[in-house]
């Protein structure tokens, strides 16, 4: 969130209740990660299980298929990898993504 | 008017509690409160009232429990002592910081080492910075009246907070005394419905309670909380005010006692406002000019009231039923102190320190505190900042 968006406190909600569902979307958790999940293709086999573990909802699936890793709110943690049955996905270094590895 | 009846103040505050009919309860017993939860389970078992009963393992899951339920969207009561009040500490500030108008009774209890069941206020001024409302009653009856007034404080929409009723431990919370009731009807239309603000259990605008709130967002949540006490401020008269007008009884940020007119006063809370008042009679009768002030909210602290109903005096002697080590003083005479440095000229001002663990304050140390503030009065000099009071050397 960027610094000219924040309001004072005579404008938001007491208690630190957030009263909007689903407002996480505009929280950006991409930011955190130091390993990026790399998926196969070739290997995926559409079971969804990284899609049901990602602690994020970074998995983006359309008509029941994996499409991609939205990389704004991955924060690499890995889960995905490690739940994938048919290894499809492996952590990468961010430091070697960038390097062009 | 109710007709008197004769209850303990832990009995009364019961009955409060019965009238009040929250909606949970959680709580877990410890001396000298625990007669509170045993008397409410009574009404509870005897469908006396709608409560759901949570006795949970430890204060600090009692007040864990009573967060939930009051982040749920219930009315939430509960009430500890001494130890289970530091046990809650964590838990207090979530509560207030979460704005959840829980209200507890805390009969206060000295805290241990060494270990001490009887009555002082070092539990309830330990959580002074806790971001609850104090109150203090000096008696059975004004714990019962406080109670029902917190409620409805806690609750209202400028506050929001929880609040936290003191009384003395034994002195009040085991001595019969003589004290009205109101009806079971006055006490639930006093209090009105309760309308939760953001209600957990309203599934068709979900809530989330608690989320990570840091750098950009914490200081203003903390603002709010700040206001909060300040608008509580009109609220606690307001409701004194409506209060009066159902018993005939009057409650106030303080309680004067023959101050109008005195050169020296005594400032106290809690149960020893009446073995002052008494002093004062007989000194009075001695032509020595001498009041009392009895304070009982302490949170939010009446500064500017305070020196308006202060300014006039010579001399000042604050009385503490609690240390705080290595401080300027007792926690009620740093701040009342405090609010007195504004006015110019100011009236001197020292502090006693008294009935720590129960420790009977008598006639005796009274009339000793009264000869200290003739003594500031005649000369103009203050021999003795600090004095422990009740104590042998
Ligand atoms: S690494 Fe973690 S956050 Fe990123 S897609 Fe996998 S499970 Fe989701
Ligand atoms: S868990 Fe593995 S196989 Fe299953 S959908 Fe995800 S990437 Fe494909």
């Amino acid at each position: 969130m960027s610094t000219n968006e924040l309001k004072g406190w005579k404008e938001i909600p007491i208690g630190g209740v957030i009263v909007e569902a689903g407002n996480s979307a505009r929280y950006e958790t991409g930011g955190w990660r130091t390993f990026r999940p790399l998926m196969d293709g070739q290997l995926c086999k559409n079971c969804l299980f990284c899609w049901i573990y990602c602690p994020d909802s970074a998995i983006e699936v359309e008509d029941g298929k994996v499409k991609g890793i939205n990389l704004r709110y991955c924060k690499g943690c890995g889960i995905c990898a490690r739940e994938c049955p048919a290894k499809a996905i492996q952590m990468i270094e961010e430091a070697k993504v960038s390097a062009g590895e | 008017m109710g007709k008197p009846v004769a209850m303990t103040g832990n009995i009364a505050v019961a009955n409060a509690m019965r009238q009040i009919n929250p909606d949970v309860c959680a709580a877990y017993p410890i001396t000298p409160s625990t007669e509170v939860m045993q008397q409410f389970a009574s009404f509870v078992a005897d469908g006396k009232v709608d409560t759901e009963l949570v006795t949970a393992e430890s204060e600090h899951s009692a007040m864990s429990a009573c967060i939930g339920a009051a982040a749920a969207g219930g009315r939430v009561m509960t009430a500890t002592s001494a130890n289970g009040l530091a046990l809650m500490w964590e838990m207090l500030y979530i509560a207030s910081g979460n704005r959840l108008p829980i209200v507890m009774t805390v009969v206060n209890r000295a805290l241990s080492a060494p270990i001490n069941i009887h009555g002082d206020h070092s539990d309830g001024m330990g959580a002074r910075d806790s971001g609850w409302i104090q109150i203090y009653s000096e008696n059975a009856q004004e714990a019962y009246d406080n109670l029902i007034q917190a409620v409805v404080i806690g609750q209202h929409r400028d506050v929001r907070l929880p609040v936290m009723v003191g009384m003395d431990g034994f002195i009040i919370s085991h001595s019969i005394e003589n004290l009205e009731l109101l009806s079971d009807q006055e006490v639930k239309d006093f209090i009105g419905e309760y309308l939760p603000l953001y209600p957990l259990l309203n599934i068709k605008q979900p809530v989330t309670y608690g989320p990570l709130d840091l750098q950009d967002y914490y200081s203003e949540h903390k603002r709010q909380q700040a206001e909060a006490m300040k608008l509580a401020k009109p609220v606690i008269l307001k409701v004194a005010q409506d209060f009066a007008a159902l018993s005939g009884r009057k409650y106030g940020f303080f309680e004067t006692y023959r101050l109008d007119d005195a050169e020296m006063a005594i400032l106290t809370l809690g149960s020893s406002a009446g073995t002052a008042r008494f002093v004062i009679d007989r000194a009075r009768e001695q032509g020595v000019k001498v009041g009392l002030i009895k304070l009982r909210v302490f949170r939010p602290f009446p500064m500017k009231e305070l020196q308006a109903a202060l300014g006039h005096l010579k001399a000042l002697a604050v009385m503490d039923r609690c240390d705080s080590f290595g401080a300027a003083g007792g926690p009620v005479f740093s701040e009342v102190r405090s609010a007195l440095y504004d006015l110019s000229p100011h009236p001197a001002v020292v502090n006693y320190i008294y009935g720590l663990g129960g420790r009977d304050l008598g006639i005796a140390h009274i009339e000793q505190v009264i000869r200290d503030l003739q003594e500031i009065r005649q000369t103009g000099c203050i021999r003795e900042l600090l004095t422990y009071l009740t104590v042998r050397e």
